[in-house]
């Protein structure tokens, strides 16, 4: 199709004016971080730090257990995304594979899980957690956020088990190997890039989580990044802006070089069902 | 996210290809097992918990039992004026986030869709409000919003368009500004959702069309969007639902306020079980959240199927 070159023109400015838009508010964010205390009082905000400086990253790490928090939400998120994984891949596999009403109802709770507001589930099971004595602890929050992302991590799975053709099983099934012979060895290497990529969204998803680490973690020590970044705005909402800006940054980083890489894959794997058939 | 490909199949009513109709063999309940037992346990359990809750006096650090009150809760809600506000603030953000966006994200996604120089960027960009947390999406806009430092106020001043204002804190202008930071959160996702649709649709109607020379708007009108429609009619369904229960991006922003301007009923609900440990009550909110917005979900997609059958696909 060819298009004429005013309508090129607009084209190109509209896109610039969406990139504006897009890209503006994180430049900000790390324009902000690397800036002295001096310039952050400035009535005169500039675009590009005149001193750029470390303080706000240094006096970040004073001021709140920084480290501690991201090693936390390592743990639990690394944890969750292993774990709903593991169980996600043999149930998948069961959807995608066979036609019950066990993998329709499984579907429907996909569906379902989805429009509940997590205030409905997040009650009970802060009194569930509260009664095995899991509340302030990173385990209960990895027991959350496993089933939290059993969802689309079953959806995701399922268009890559689909993406298998059934030949190769029923092949090795004909040279006499067992299903589990056949899951092991023939299937599983091939979703192994599947199972990856699921994996990494899910840990960026428990990563990025607030909502359940804000009710279930109540001391500093435990809680995870999200939670421990909201302590730089005080109770008045007044907030350090430097160092409230270098942690936000910072936080950031690990989520969105994991996207980076796997971004092509997670929409792929979303839509694999979505705009064929 | 997950959601779009289920929708889609069971409104196109669409069989699958694959997978037999056989009902696995007993050796299959030892793959399903691990799963099926997290997920009846800790979410299917604790639904139906709490949705029991609802028709109870359940309140946090009490020891007197929990006492079974039928549909109190519900006629208390009926009068509670504070939830009903809360509940339209909460249509009012979940409209005016899903509407923009969903108009903004189908204009970038025709353009990415096209051969133009800068795509790659566009979408390496795409990803950055994507893949950050929320909180962090609440402290850059705080950072961007802010009265003296922020980068907003500081164009207006330059642009000679006045002193620029506390936007967070104002009572009239805190939700639009939330409803801005809202909508550039979740574009980048419909973006690419919408995209995807249109790179299935076929190349060759594009021409047939351009060449019995129909002009851009037509084709939009013919081809792109009948074959667009159904990506487009999930994701907007499923947007209005994530927008209408979100918490954390409004939490960090402006927690609810100024004056409960922007409290939505997640954080409504969030500070009467987490905060006055009413936790039936809170409970009762979440189901009446789920009822209401079920009702207008079905009324919307049922509509949307109708007009569907009574013509406008050329």
């Amino acid at each position: 199709m060819r298009t004429s070159t005013t309508g090129r023109t607009g084209q190109y400015a509209a896109l610039l004016a969406y990139l504006a838009f897009l890209a503006f508010p994180f430049l900000w964010l790390v324009s902000t971080a690397f800036k002295s205390p001096r310039e952050l009082g400035s009535l005169h905000p500039t675009w590009i730090p005149r001193d750029p400086t470390l303080d706000n990253f240094r006096q970040a790490f004073d001021e709140q257990p920084l480290l501690r928090a991201a090693g936390n939400s390592l743990l639990a998120a690394s944890a969750a995304a292993v774990i709903a994984v593991l169980i996600a891949t043999p149930l998948a596999y069961v959807m995608a594979r066979h036609r019950t009403r066990l993998a329709k109802a499984a579907t429907g709770w996909v569906v379902v899980s989805q429009a509940f507001p997590l205030v409905l589930v997040i009650i009970p099971l802060f009194l569930v957690l509260k009664n095995l004595r899991l509340i302030n602890s990173l385990a209960g929050l990895v027991l959350v956020y496993v089933v939290w992302a059993l969802p689309f991590a079953l959806w995701m799975l399922v268009g890559y088990v689909r993406a298998v053709p059934t030949e190769l099983e029923e092949a090795a099934a004909v040279d006499g190997a067992g299903r589990l012979r056949t899951l092991v060895s023939v299937t599983a290497p091939l979703l192994a890039p599947g199972i990856v990529a699921t994996a990494l969204f899910a840990f960026i998803t428990a990563w990025n989580e607030f909502f359940f680490a804000l009710v279930l973690l109540k001391t500093s020590d435990k809680q995870t990044l999200p939670v421990v970044l909201t302590h730089f705005i005080g109770a008045e909402g007044v907030a350090d802006l430097g160092p409230l800006a270098a942690a936000a940054f910072l936080a950031t980083l690990p989520s969105l070089i994991i996207f980076a890489i796997i971004q092509r894959r997670v929409t792929g794997g979303m839509l694999a069902g979505a705009v064929k058939s | 996210m997950t959601l779009v490909t289920a929708t889609e199949r069971s409104a196109q009513g669409v069989p699958r290809a694959e997978g037999d109709r056989r009902p696995p063999d007993r050796g299959a309940w030892f793959l399903v097992l691990p799963a099926l037992i997290p997920i009846l346990v800790l979410s299917v359990g604790p639904l139906l918990y709490g949705i029991l809750l609802a028709f109870t006096d359940a309140q946090s650090g009490r020891t007197r039992a929990t006492q079974w009150i039928g549909g109190l809760n519900f006629q208390d809600l009926l009068h509670d004026t504070l939830f009903w506000e809360s509940f339209r603030i909460g249509l009012v953000w979940a409209v005016g986030v899903t509407v923009p966006q969903f108009l903004l994200a189908l204009g970038l996604a025709l353009l990415l869709d096209q051969d133009l120089r800068l795509r790659w960027l566009a979408r390496a960009l795409a990803i950055i409000p994507w893949a950050m947390p929320e909180v962090v999406v609440g402290v850059i806009w705080r950072l961007v919003y802010n009265p003296d430092a922020g980068v907003l106020n500081e164009t207006l001043r330059n642009l000679g368009l006045g002193d620029g204002r506390d936007w967070l804190s104002g009572l009239s202008t805190a939700l639009p500004a939330v409803i801005v930071v809202g909508v550039w959160a979740g574009m980048p996702q419909t973006t690419v959702t919408l995209l995807a649709g249109l790179q299935n649709t076929p190349r060759e109607l594009h021409e047939a069309a351009a060449m019995d020379g129909a002009g851009a708007w037509r084709r939009f009108r013919t081809v792109t969007w009948p074959a667009l429609r159904p990506v487009a009619l999930a994701i907007t369904a499923l947007n209005f639902i994530w927008n209408f229960n979100s918490f954390a991006l409004v939490y960090v922003l402006t927690s609810g306020g100024p004056g409960g301007r922007t409290r939505l009923p997640m954080l409504f609900a969030y500070e009467e079980a987490f905060r006055y440990g009413q936790f039936g009550y809170a409970a009762a909110m979440g189901l009446v959240m789920v009822a209401v917005i079920s009702l207008l979900l079905a009324l919307f997609l049922v509509g949307r199927l109708k007009d569907r059958t009574g013509g406008d696909q050329a």
